[in-house]
């Protein structure tokens, strides 16, 4: 083995990336319980979260920039540096999602508890099994793991779908429930975020570990060809 | 133009030691293709047996079929004659150091029979623009020495005087490792614009400097060709474990 240096880089950099992990899905699973108990202080948990996930995702990014810069890496290596990038991204913007939850959880405290037909809590469970899934698949480094996540999204698109279709109704026919609709519909649309989220990340994991891009790849077929477009 | 290079069965060896071991390779016109592995792999043993530089070696032997533009070079031509159409740039530039800048040009074309001043001026003048040189020489063409010139300017003089006698390949060993980041770049420049008109064959250390220049790129170990493959492939997703290994620096 050569370049011990190196990879002990890449092993940092990788601990780096599972400590954003963690706080980024704590703070999903904190903000779908403030949502359940109406619990104010779990939401300035979650905001405190966003903050310090902001500061990693720079110090993260730093870090895979410098290893770019003056190790040149290649394949198996260059993959997953790239997607470090990209996972990175995708849950500074699951911190994201988490305190938007949180800050909907917020402005329902003065508004009267309404029974809505949507199952936040359940769109909640898929969203975060997504993530912890993908997660689980980037620290295994397992690409099947991965591929099994990239269905489940359809599950939570047609959720929210289904969640806006009758939330809408609600704001339509019941216009004095019209606010705590408005803010179901703004969870269901962050946790649907969310799952994409997880998606992205499931793809960049088949990406370092099999250098496959599985992205967009159904609707790629019918896609115009960018290059001719006028 | 250039032209294909195609490799059969292709085997090497300096005494008893068999240090190429039944190379197939089809190398394409008109492109750069790079060859990388650790020292002793094989590359440079190879791209010699590419001009019949390796059998100058009385204790070297090949065996095995070399088609440069359809030429069967080891049965249908002599050595002189493969070395006309087939350049050779070394790691260290080689110029006649007693010799103007112009003559070092020249030197191949008067060694073919050319006398004709206008004509030797004119191609002189042709090799040392495709060489990026012309520039920077063409006032002291008669009046300095190839030594006088830079690492990187000597280098260039080099390739000008590959290039004067209308080669179709060109053999680059280690072309610049011995050179600064800028005379580098100024040689990789030049690849890049070489490679529309001659079959460019180079070997290297530096991946990064494969990764630029080359679009077919072959990896060798132990004297074997592990594997062959757009540059772009190999860097980013080789198929075999020892290539993925090697240029990721996890042996070698």
């Amino acid at each position: 083995m050569t370049r011990i240096r190196f990879q002990q880089s890449l092993e940092e950099l990788k601990e780096q990336l599972l400590v954003m992990a963690g706080l980024a899905e704590q703070s999903i699973q904190r903000a779908i319980e403030a949502y359940r108990v109406r619990d104010l202080s779990i939401c300035d948990l979650v905001n405190r979260s966003e903050l310090a996930i902001n500061r990693l995702e720079r110090e993260i990014d730093q870090a895979a920039l410098d290893l770019l810069a003056m190790e040149q890496p290649m394949a198996i290596d260059l993959r997953f540096i790239l997607s470090v990038i990209k996972i990175n991204a995708d849950l500074e913007r699951v911190g994201d999602a988490a305190k938007s939850i949180s800050d909907r959880v917020r402005s329902m405290e003065q508004m009267p508890q309404a029974d809505l037909p949507v199952d936040i809590p359940r769109m909640a469970e898929l969203a975060t099994e997504m993530v912890r899934k993908s997660l689980q698949s980037f620290i295994e480094g397992d690409a099947e793991l991965a591929r099994s996540i990239l269905t489940m999204d359809d599950a939570v698109d047609a959720m929210n779908r289904a969640a806006y279709k009758a939330l809408t109704k609600v704001m339509e026919e019941q216009s004095h429930l019209a606010p705590q609709a408005l803010n179901a519909l703004m969870i269901s649309r962050a946790l649907e975020r969310v799952a994409d989220h997880a998606t992205n990340i499931a793809e960049d994991v088949i990406f370092w570990v099999q250098g496959a891009d599985v992205r967009h790849h159904k609707s790629l077929k019918t896609a115009p060809d960018p290059h001719t477009m006028e | 133009m250039g032209v294909s290079i195609e490799v059969a069965n292709l085997n090497a060896w300096y005494g008893t030691n068999h240090t190429l071991q039944d190379i197939d390779l089809n190398i394409p016109a008109n492109h750069a293709t790079a060859l990388i592995g650790p020292s002793g792999c094989g590359k440079s043993t190879f791209v010699r047996c590419l001009n019949r530089m390796h059998e100058t070696n009385p204790i070297a032997r090949v065996t095995g079929t070399v088609l440069i533009g359809g030429l069967d070079i080891y049965a249908d031509a002599k050595p002189v004659e493969i070395r006309r159409r087939v350049g050779m740039v070394f790691q260290r530039p080689n110029p006649f150091p007693t010799m103007s800048i112009y003559d070092n040009v020249a030197a191949g074309l008067k060694l073919n029979g050319y006398s004709n001043h206008h004509v030797l001026d004119e191609i002189v003048e042709k090799s040392l623009k495709n060489s990026a040189l012309w520039e920077e020489v063409k006032d002291d063409l008669k009046k300095k020495s190839g030594a006088s010139l830079s690492g990187g300017q000597q280098q260039r003089l080099c390739i000008a005087r590959a290039l004067a006698v209308d080669p179709e390949v060109l053999l680059m060993d280690e072309p610049a490792s011995a050179l600064d980041p800028v005379s580098t770049s100024k040689i990789e420049d030049l690849i890049f614009q070489l490679k529309s008109q001659y079959t460019i064959v180079i070997v290297t250390h530096n991946m990064q400097q494969a990764a630029r220049v080359a679009e077919k790129t072959g990896f060798f170990l132990n004297g074997r060709m592990v594997e062959f493959d757009s540059t772009h492939k190999i860097f980013t997703n080789p198929s075999d474990k020892r290539t993925e290994d090697y240029i990721t620096g996890r042996f070698g």
